[in-house]
């Protein structure tokens, strides 16, 4: 295969950014207008992030054959930042704020193409977290390789803070894989 | 709470639209649509109401991708005859927007103000497979509703609705009479 060939098959696996950070933007506008508390919506945005990380992390090991088995938090920190994020969101955030125990790290966000070109309304917007699907996604994905987390934003650009960033937190190791609803 | 609002809003707005144009991963768009598609499934009772939310999602996307468009694109001309706006969608703009050319652009023999754009592969129905009893749904409404978005704000007062076809998935344009009017005014000149 000639190497324009390789590169119009990458090119066709790609969508422009614009898109799909406008598609987000429309999809947490019609869910703010369904329901009437943000605490849901944020809720809804989150369970829409766990339904894709369950799916996304097959796409990641499928892609990745060179991602083994990872031996501590720190690996599995590095892989999802570097490779993780990398891949799906075009962006590298860096590992912060390591917990004296090793248990909890920050991921602090830089230029995050979800919030392109948004600006969360006044008032009950305010409490609106609208990047959760994010951290629905991370739970997702992990909870899929037997890790559960607990996942959430401590600091947002959005409300005004300097930094975006992201708390992990390891929780358990899950021994059996319970299968999942689709829910 | 008074000074973090006010920073906020000016970062918004001082922050430069003119940004170097970035790809995202198709499989972060199919999983993200793939669940518009269910979470507006679970809120309809009909087929015809689930493709009408999909356009919704649509148009607002397609009033906004434009401007953005012309702006990061430096391109100061916009297009007021109708068939170099059809093109300029069909092959400039889908470019921007999927990596590619929609493959056909056509009119309907009778009615002049019907038009087509066909797709043999459309990128959004990639992963989909239409669930048997869900014969006549596609779920391609969703492009269908950026074109009527893009459309209408350029003054091109339309409808656009989406069918599958032998051909591919084919958007139907739907010009109103006044576009036609003015059309043939400004061919008459």
């Amino acid at each position: 295969m000639s190497r324009t060939n390789v590169k119009q098959n990458l090119d066709a696996r790609r969508v422009t950014q614009e898109l799909f950070t406008l598609t987000y933007g429309a999809f947490v506008a019609q869910i703010l207008n369904d329901y009437e508390h943000v605490d849901e919506v944020n809720k809804q945005l989150d369970k829409i992030g766990y339904n894709i990380g369950v799916r996304l992390i097959d796409d990641f090991l499928a892609r990745n054959p060179n991602v083994g088995r990872c031996h501590d938090l720190r690996e599995t920190a590095d892989v999802l930042a570097k490779q993780g994020f990398k891949t799906y969101l075009g962006i590298s955030p860096s590992i912060t704020n390591w917990s004296p125990a090793g248990d909890e790290f920050s991921l602090l966000l830089d230029g995050n193409p979800l919030t392109e070109f948004v600006e969360l309304p006044e008032g009950q917007g305010q409490k609106l977290s609208y990047n959760q699907m994010i951290c629905g996604a991370i739970r997702g994905a992990l909870e899929m390789v037997q890790l559960e987390v607990e996942c959430r934003f401590v600091q947002d650009q959005l409300k005004g803070d300097n930094a975006t960033e992201l708390r992990v937190k390891f929780l358990k190791k899950l021994e059996d894989a319970l299968p999942v609803g689709e829910d | 709470m008074q000074s973090s609002s006010a920073r906020m809003r000016s970062t918004t707005l001082d922050r430069s639209l003119q940004k170097t144009k970035g790809d995202v991963n198709l499989t972060t768009f199919a999983l993200l649509f793939s669940e518009m598609v269910q979470y507006s499934q679970n809120r309809v009772d009909n087929i015809q109401d689930l493709q009408n939310k999909l356009a919704d999602f649509g148009k607002h996307v397609g009033v906004r991708i434009l401007d953005l468009f012309f702006l990061r694109n430096g391109k100061d001309k916009r297009e007021v005859r109708l068939t170099p706006m059809l093109i300029f969608i069909q092959k400039t703009f889908w470019k921007f927007l999927f990596n590619r050319e929609a493959d056909h652009l056509e009119q309907h023999a009778q009615e002049a103000n019907v038009y087509y754009i066909i797709e043999r592969e459309c990128l959004v129905n990639k992963f989909i497979s239409v669930p048997k009893d869900k014969g006549n749904l596609n779920y391609a409404s969703f492009v269908a509703g950026i074109i009527e978005g893009i459309l209408c704000t350029s003054g091109f007062t339309c409808k656009v609705h989406t069918h599958q076809a032998p051909r591919g998935t084919t958007h139907v344009i739907t010009f109103a009479q006044s576009v036609m009017d003015r059309e043939s005014r400004l061919d008459a000149k």
